[in-house]
């Protein structure tokens, strides 16, 4: 039976690229697929793309392309991803200039596009917002973006006009790594078994090393060997949809069901209906089996027909977010951290009465990853971080909470030391549902 | 004991929702996992964190569950002021529950 082999090369935008090429090097590959585009990750493309029109895609692209470009081409492997962000044609563009330079004649790099649903906006304005149950014209900033979450579709375009590279925007994770598997073996996209598998065989790999035993060692319990060099993930996939987990045998790090179980259940939450553009997969009954080392076969996949919906992610300017930092240490650290917050409260009312939409007063040490009230501290610890937070329609308000938590140094407890300040103009993204049929994936190819 | 001796868990996001699974090592654990940690008791963990529902599911060939836990990222992972935005280390507190 015939089957294809392939590996992970990125698993947020980021990601590390030396496991990639190693991939390309040793994993006998057929395919490599760089997932790199988190929620408001295209939001913030597309502000970069407003300044300049040939800029707004990843900005690791240049360094990514510049070594993965001449080895795929070397190894005969095809590369995808979304990479391209708020701007696949300007990605692409780079892309073929990189080809240029190093001789890659023949290869032929394509865009995917139709994602943006920026300039028709306005026809959703009535359309309810997830996250809060309005219309979307309700939302309280402007507008900078409006993407689908496209399936397969113009990957599949792209393949079957004979493209090497193919750079898309916003995409369903999973399908820049089942692409090649309907691609290769002419699956019926209506097949919803097999996509069930090829979708969740792309979500096992779309966060790269996180399936090889990243995020995943705890000394004593789960130890990983070879963390330091850990490598990505490879998926070899048959043409009846059975596939296994495996990864690159000189690569640090590990496969095993365990590894495969913490990875599954990673940002899904009703394992029956796991719903992407082209297929609701269902893993509810999957399981992992070990057959050798380093290799795990998955079964127990299936899928049911996809909804006549996409999901769309609206990037919209929120508010400004500012804060400080600053450390206590020795004896009493904890009382004099303590009181530090107190006179932050204090000063923030004074400077700026009513002006927080939200404020946030942590001791890094003690209860800021954690705040249930019911579960107190139970020891001291030798040192402690003050750190507030405060959320501002205003920039100059916000500016308030670090610039405040800075002059704890002369204005403050004894021993203040180590702060940092800094503002940000938040982005945030919310989510509508749009019909299918308004979005129209488009491809070009060019040749190098 | 806590629920770190027998189990193992990785949290996600999307949005202001988290998803936090837990792992039984040993199958064995499973039945008694389901017993113990329900989606009440979860929610009581998470005590001034998560603020709205917890809905639980089941991958019984892993021997996993899944919490999903509504408002849980203080307004979301783009907007939240926690020092961690994506709520990733809330799978290290779960697995600090007592059993």
């Amino acid at each position: 039976m015939k089957s294809i082999r392939i590996g992970s090369g990125a698993g947020y935008a980021g990601d590390r690229l030396e496991p990639s090429l190693e991939l390309i090097e040793k994993g006998n590959l057929d395919y490599i697929s760089y997932e790199c585009l988190a929620e408001r990750t295209i939001a913030i493309g597309q502000q970069a793309k407003l300044k300049d029109p040939s800029k707004g895609y990843n900005g690791l692209l240049e360094y990514r392309m510049e070594k993965a470009l001449p080895l795929c081409w070397e190894h005969k492997v095809k590369l995808i991803t979304n990479m391209g962000s708020a701007n696949p044609q300007a990605a692409a563009a780079k892309c073929v200039e990189i080809a240029k330079k190093h001789g890659l004649t023949g290869m032929k790099i394509a865009c995917v596009t139709g994602d943006d649903l920026l300039p028709v906006i306005d026809k959703y304005m009535d359309t309810e917002v997830w996250e809060t149950g309005e219309p979307l014209s309700k939302l309280p900033g402007e507008i900078v973006s409006a993407n689908a979450y496209m399936g397969v579709e113009g990957i599949l375009k792209a393949l079957d006009q004979g493209a090497d590279v193919v750079i898309t925007g916003r995409v369903a994770d999973p399908a820049i790594f089942m692409a090649p598997a309907i691609h290769e073996f002419g699956w019926s996209l209506e097949d919803w078994d097999k996509l069930g598998k090829g979708t969740i065989m792309g979500h096992l790999l779309e966060c790269g090393g996180q399936v090889t035993g990243g995020y995943f060692a705890e000394p004593g319990k789960k130890d990983v060997p070879g963390v330091g060099h850990l490598g990505f993930p490879i998926i070899e996939i048959a043409e009846d949809g059975s596939f296994f987990v495996t990864k690159v045998p000189e690569a640090g790090g590990l496969v095993t069901v365990e590894t495969c179980s913490e990875q599954i259940c990673y940002e899904i939450h009703d394992p029956e209906n796991y719903f992407t553009p082209d297929v609701v997969a269902d893993c509810k009954n999957i399981t992992f089996t070990e057959t050798e080392k380093d290799k795990v076969v998955v079964t127990g996949v299936t899928g049911k027909p996809k909804t006549e919906t996409f999901k769309c992610s609206i990037g919209y300017r929120d508010c400004y977010i500012g804060d400080g930092e600053i450390s206590y240490g020795g004896p009493g650290c904890v009382e004099r951290a303590k009181l530090a917050l107190e006179i932050m409260k204090e000063r923030l009312e004074l400077v700026a009465p009513g002006q927080f939409d939200e404020l946030k007063f942590d001791l890094i040490g003690c209860n800021s990853l954690y705040w249930n009230p019911d579960h107190p501290m139970n020891s001291e610890p030798s040192e402690v971080r003050v750190r507030v937070a405060g959320r501002a329609k205003t920039k100059a308000v916000a500016d308030l909470v670090p610039n405040e938590v800075e002059a704890l140094y002369t204005n403050g407890p004894a021993g203040g030391c180590g702060a940092v300040k800094r503002t940000r103009d938040i982005v945030s993204v919310a989510s509508i549902l749009v019909s299918r049929y308004d979005v129209k994936p488009e491809v070009q190819v060019f040749e190098v | 004991m806590k629920l770190w001796e027998i189990a193992h868990s990785r949290t996600g996001d999307k949005g202001n929702i988290s998803n936090v699974s837990l792992i039984a090592y040993d199958a064995k654990d499973f039945e008694m996992l389901k017993e113990k940690v329900t989606p009440e008791r979860v929610k009581e963990h998470f005590k001034g964190m998560v603020h709205g529902d917890v809905v639980r599911y089941e991958l019984p060939n892993i021997h996993a569950l899944n919490f999903v836990m509504y408002a849980a990222l203080g307004g979301g992972v783009t907007r939240s002021l926690s020092v961690d935005m994506h709520g990733k280390g809330l799978s290290s507190y779960l697995l600090d529950m007592e059993i």
